[in-house]
């Protein structure tokens, strides 16, 4: 196994999805810890992964390369570093914790957990794989079970948004696979193996029209401003367990293929794309903080932070510089924690009241103490309290935009005190105030909630206090991506 | 001691964990967690300040905590005279309030909740006091701000606790964000955050405009935190947790966290003399403005809320003329006399169930430690000798006669007045005269309550002595000896102090007995004149109560416009964006229909013409094929005829 550990990681929740097939629908408590078991299986794996890895080396590790396709040199090719690995932890925990939070499903279980673990597969293998048309393959393997678990298991427009969730992903990733192609014909010898097509260097007029396609994939995967309208359509119809996939994993993907592809393949043109990125990135801070601060639906004002917050990745990725590049991947694993908790924290809510209007609450900390004090703790983990892992990447982001411009970091402050308006401003409405008499018999969190809730807690406090922890497995790797773009420490 | 200084915020920490955990199991025990826990803060925090005090040494020892590009963030500890002054005040201190709280809480439901918090905050605080970097530093400020947020918002269902917890974390998080971009400035103009390299950092760069505004940018923590100009609105508001949290947090200490910050940054700040000047302005005007408005209020939580902001403008002032040591030293005495001031109007409340003070009167029989040791406290803060507020008040105004700038100066004694008058007012109005609501039946407080109230009554009257000439202006030899080594000497404030000026003196001693001397003649005597100054100035009174209409101009400036903002630009964000991609939606959708049309019609419609043709074609000459032999002959006969025709024809 532990010669091919990526592929049991990539593969296990396949398999497991198989096997589902075998299940009677009618054995709901089978399927369910089936599926269960499985996430819990990769995120052993994960575990053993971690063990394996070497912090300090900053090329690619575990690494497994296979011909697949010897006619047009398509390779099986798997391996990790420093910016695949924490998305791989981050997808195994996340979708552990997603698959105990899908436990209040109670329609078409069988079908719900074979996509669940479809889609499972989808994404460790988009974060792993190093051979273009492999990556490709996986990126839209990722679109078909997510089309199906909101389009089904949804809410009252499910439709409409699964459709355009759908086709505006697919949409921006046909750009990327022209791309791809382009990439292949223009590489000597032709390949799409990542190791070798980094190794060309590409005219620089190409370089920023193949950057460009790809930044059609990826930007409106982030979502970047302003290709994210898809964004809160899917969160809101979206069941909670698959809003904390979309937005603890799927958002980072896009983010990642900045980090993966774009800037190792395209440096002089991610050099001059620079000032765009930044701009995209601030006015994404900005506007969706502005536009979290209007919203009364409760998820559909934590999906517009999250445009607010992938921002800040994007400002990390346009800085350029070591601290930049180190906030910005600790921010896609911090914003992943940090909001996919949010996401189930609306779910508790909406399970109870079957309403997600803010203002139809008020006072509820003296009814549910527990849930107060953990929507609070998350709360102020995605304000950047310091203390609290949001607070580290944020930092390190805007220590590294300071150092590169100081006009775009001073600009993204603003985000900083809009994020603490909104965030606030919805503990003010949900938990503070005056009780209201409809909401009395309202439970507190229960022990299956709390569990889903308490391993993001503990990290969020751990990363925050210790960030360490988890830099050392970032920073090598991304102090050597900003070398190799020509960039200084 | 020293070596173990990191634990000082430990205890409190273990204190907030047990209690936010267990503290439901355990009941009363709550306060006995946090108040051992701050006892054992108080156990390694003064004998290590002693030590500091003694020696005149510094001890600080660090860990690497995150690395940063070329450089790495180290977090430690700093125990130098600065860091030792705060201990003394915050562990002390800290520990009565929590004493008092005990009582004052008693019948709260969320009794531990309280504790909790609060030893968070003493956690949190004592943490800032000995950190040794800015990094830390505005952690644990921030933590703080978290704390406040969540005390004032205690009682969370009443709606103005509840939006004055809202409006202080928002208020102050915007003086937060400029002191984190200052920090970001200095850090890149520096590449070191550490507090004992800044000044030789400072000195290595020079007076560059990087670190003026990196000065500029982190004195607007200061201007948040310390409730100064023009973000001074949300301390007013915090009187809305319970009274304890306003004498520790909102009087004592963290608000006293911004002096502390420009005391902690003054090798920088007194490089700008620019910059400088900007904090005498801004503490100046702050003190004059919260003194004004003071002299209006009715509250008496009120009245002590702009008493401190405006006491924090004149700590502001100190450190803007270059004196560190008043800054320090009026932090240090204010702290003692403010903290009781809160006390004891938590005790008034707490006996009379009322906080208007035109309801009350004659409270001193009623409830006489109260009233005494509030006495005790106003007499400090009016400044009148020996108490502890006179010396470091004096030294204030010293300093500001020194700097020459006598507009400064002249309006810090009009403070210093107007200080004396509106205490004073308080004082009387409370306690002297009769009682004149007669729903109140005012009772003394327990001994949990009044004995605190006693020892920081002794704390008012005796922490001024280091300061003052008897003991031969200890205090400023110590806060200047180690930090301000071989630093540029500025408007007199070095490390050798003069005698004392018997102007200054007699300036600050005849503003404070002004003061209570007019108080007595408005509040104490049959005529009361304070009907007729109402109306003959009544637009200054109208300024004064309106509290020169802050709040007012804020929420039409600034509140009303962002919330607008953000529903037009998600108005923006449903009808132009969105609606740009629904519209490539259905776009694509009525294309797909034209095409299909156009398939169906055109392209196909050829198709099916050539097939039609062909039908027809195919029909008419299908009649010809009769199978009929005749016929065949017939047309092969005619055609034959028809051929030699037109070969024939010439």
């Amino acid at each position: 196994m532990k010669s091919h550990l990526l592929s049991w990681i990539i593969f296990s929740p396949l398999l497991v999805a198989l096997a589902l097939l075998f299940v009677p629908r009618s054995q709901t408590f089978l399927l369910k810890w089936i599926a269960a078991a499985g996430t819990l299986f990769v995120g052993i794996l994960s575990l053993i992964a971690l063990g394996a890895f070497d912090p300090a080396q900053t090329g690619f590790q575990l690494v497994e390369r296979v011909s697949w396709i010897p006619a047009f040199q398509v390779h099986y090719f798997v391996g990790t570093d420093g910016i695949s690995f924490p998305m791989i932890a981050l997808t195994a925990l996340i979708s552990f914790l997603g698959c105990i939070g899908s436990f209040g499903i109670k329609e078409r279980e069988k079908e719900y957990y074979f996509l669940y673990l479809l889609l499972e597969t989808g994404m460790l293998g988009s974060f792993l794989a190093l051979d273009l048309f492999l990556f490709y393959i996986f990126w839209e393997v990722v679109l078909v079970p997510m089309y199906f678990l909101i389009g089904i298991w949804g809410g009252p427009r499910k439709e409409y948004a699964a459709i355009k969730f759908f086709l505006y992903t697919l949409a921006g990733s046909l750009f990327m696979l022209l791309g791809i192609l382009a990439l292949y014909f223009n590489a000597t010898p032709h390949t799409f193996d990542l190791t070798l097509l980094v190794q060309n260097s590409f005219a620089v007029p190409l370089q920023k029209i193949l950057f460009l396609a790809f930044f059609l994939g990826f930007a409106i995967k982030v979502p970047a401003f302003p290709f994210h309208t898809w964004l809160p359509d899917a969160h809101v119809e979206a069941p909670t367990p698959i809003s904390v996939i979309l937005a603890g994993i799927l958002l980072k993907m896009g983010t990642y293929g900045f980090f993966r592809f774009s800037y190792p393949l395209f440096p002089e043109a991610a050099l001059w794309f620079r000032p765009a990125m930044a701009l995209i990135a601030v006015i994404g801070i900005i506007y969706g903080g502005f536009v979290a601060m209007a919203q009364t639906d409760f998820k559909k004002m934590v999906a517009y932070s999250s445009v607010s917050h992938m921002g800040f990745v994007l400002l990390g990725l346009a800085a350029f510089t070591a601290n930049g590049f180190n906030g910005a991947l600790l921010q896609m694993f911090t914003h992943g924690i940090i909001t996919s908790a949010l996401f189930l924290l609306v779910g508790v809510l909406y399970d109870r009241a079957h309403t997600r209007d803010m203002g139809a609450f008020g006072g509820l900390s003296a009814q549910m103490p527990v849930y107060s004090g953990i929507l609070i703790l998350f709360s102020l983990a995605s304000l950047g309290l310091p203390g609290l892992a949001g607070f580290i990447s944020e930092f390190l982001v805007l220590l590294g935009t300071y150092q590169a411009q100081k006009l775009w970091a001073g600009l993204a402050c603003i985000g900083i005190i809009l994020a603490a308006a909104y965030l606030l401003m919805m503990v003010r409405k949900v938990l503070l105030g005056p009780a209201h008499e409809k909401w009395a018999k309202l439970p507190d969190i229960h022990a299956r909630e709390i569990f889903t809730l308490a391993p993001l807690g503990v990290l969020v406090i751990l990363f925050g206090l210790l960030p360490s922890l988890i830099l050392n497995y970032i920073t090598p790797t991304a102090q050597a991506l900003l070398l190799s773009l020509g960039g200084k420490l | 001691m020293t070596s173990y200084a990191y634990l000082i915020p430990v205890f409190p920490l273990l204190g907030f964990i047990i209690n936010i955990f267990f503290g439901k199991f355990l009941k009363r025990g709550a306060a006995w967690v946090s108040i051992l826990s701050s006892l054992a803060s108080c156990a390694l925090g003064l004998p290590a300040a002693y030590e500091v005090a003694k020696t005149g040494q510094i001890f600080s020892a660090h860990a690497e905590w995150l690395t940063l590009g070329r450089s790495t963030l180290s977090f430690g500890y700093l125990l130098d005279p600065l860091a030792a002054t705060l201990l003394f005040v915050v562990t002390i201190i800290g520990t009565l309030i929590q004493i008092y709280s005990a009582g004052y809480m008693q019948d709260d439901p969320r009794f531990s909740r309280f504790f909790a918090y609060v030893s968070l905050f003493m956690s949190a605080m004592l943490t800032l006091v000995i950190a040794d970097n800015y990094a830390l530093f505005f952690m644990s400020w921030e933590v703080m701000g978290l704390c406040s947020y969540l005390l004032i918002g205690f009682w969370f269902e009443k709606n103005s606790a509840a939006n004055a917890g809202l409006k202080a974390f928002l208020t102050t998080r915007v003086g937060d964000v400029g002191f984190f971009l200052g920090i970001l400035t200095l850090f890149t103009a520096t590449g070191n955050l550490n507090f004992t390299e800044l000044e030789s950092s400072v000195h290595a760069a020079g007076a560059t405009p990087a670190l003026a505004l990196a000065a500029l940018l982190i004195f607007c923590g200061t201007i948040g935190k310390s409730a100064q100009f023009p973000l001074h609105v949300w301390l007013p508001d915090a009187m809305e947790g319970p009274t304890p949290v306003s004498a520790l947090i909102h009087a004592a200490t963290m608000v006293a966290a911004g002096v502390y910050l420009v005391a902690r940054s003054f090798a920088l700040f007194s490089a700008f003399p620019s910059v400088m000047q900007v904090v005498v302005l801004i503490g100046t005007l702050t003190a004059f403005m919260a003194a004004f408005i003071a002299l209006s209020a009715t509250d008496i939580k009120k009245v002590l809320a702009y008493s401190t902001i405006s006491q924090l403008g004149y700590m502001v002032t100190a450190l803007g003329l270059g004196s560190l040591s008043a800054g320090t030293f009026h932090l240090m005495t204010h702290a003692y006399f403010k903290a009781l001031l809160f006390l004891g109007a938590g005790s008034v409340i707490h006996g009379t169930h009322s906080q208007d003070i035109r309801e009350m009167g004659g409270l001193l029989k009623k409830m006489p430690h109260t009233a005494w040791t509030f006495i005790i406290a106003s007499l400090a803060i009016a400044g009148v000798p020996p108490l502890s507020g006179f010396w470091s008040k004096d030294e204030i105004l010293l300093a500001a006669f020194d700097s020459g700038n006598k507009i400064v100066f002249f309006l810090l004694l009009v403070i210093a007045f107007m200080t004396a008058f509106y205490m004073f007012r308080l004082v009387f109005l409370t306690f002297f005269g009769t009682l004149r609501n007669h729903k109140i039946h005012p009772h003394e407080s327990p001994a949990t309550m009044t004995g605190p109230l006693w020892i920081l009554a002794l704390g008012a009257i005796l922490v001024g002595l280091p300061g003052s000439p008897f003991f031969g202006h200890w205090f400023s030899n110590f806060i200047h000896g180690p930090v301000t080594q071989g630093t540029h000497e500025i408007h007199g404030s070095g490390a050798v102090h003069h005698a004392l000026n018997w102007f200054v003196v007699g300036c600050s001693v005849a503003a404070g007995l002004g003061g209570i001397l007019l108080a007595a003649v408005f509040y104490l005597g049959k005529l009361n004149p304070s009907v007729w100054v109402m109306r003959t100035f009544k637009p200054l009174y109208d300024l004064s109560i309106h509290k020169l209409w802050f709040d007012e101009i804020y929420s039409v400036l600034l509140v009303r416009p962002f919330l607008k903002l953000g529903q037009w630009l998600f108005i923006f964000d449903q009808k132009a964006v969105d609606g740009l991609v629904n519209a490539a939606g259905t776009g694509t959708v009525k294309s797909s229909n034209l095409q299909g049309w156009i398939d169906k019609h055109i392209v196909d419609g050829l198709v099916n013409l050539v097939g039609v043709v062909t039908q027809l074609t195919s029909a008419t000459v299908r009649r010809v094929q009769t199978g009929l032999v005749q016929h065949y002959l017939l047309i092969t006969f005619v055609s034959v005829i028809l051929l030699m025709y037109f070969h024939v024809k010439p």
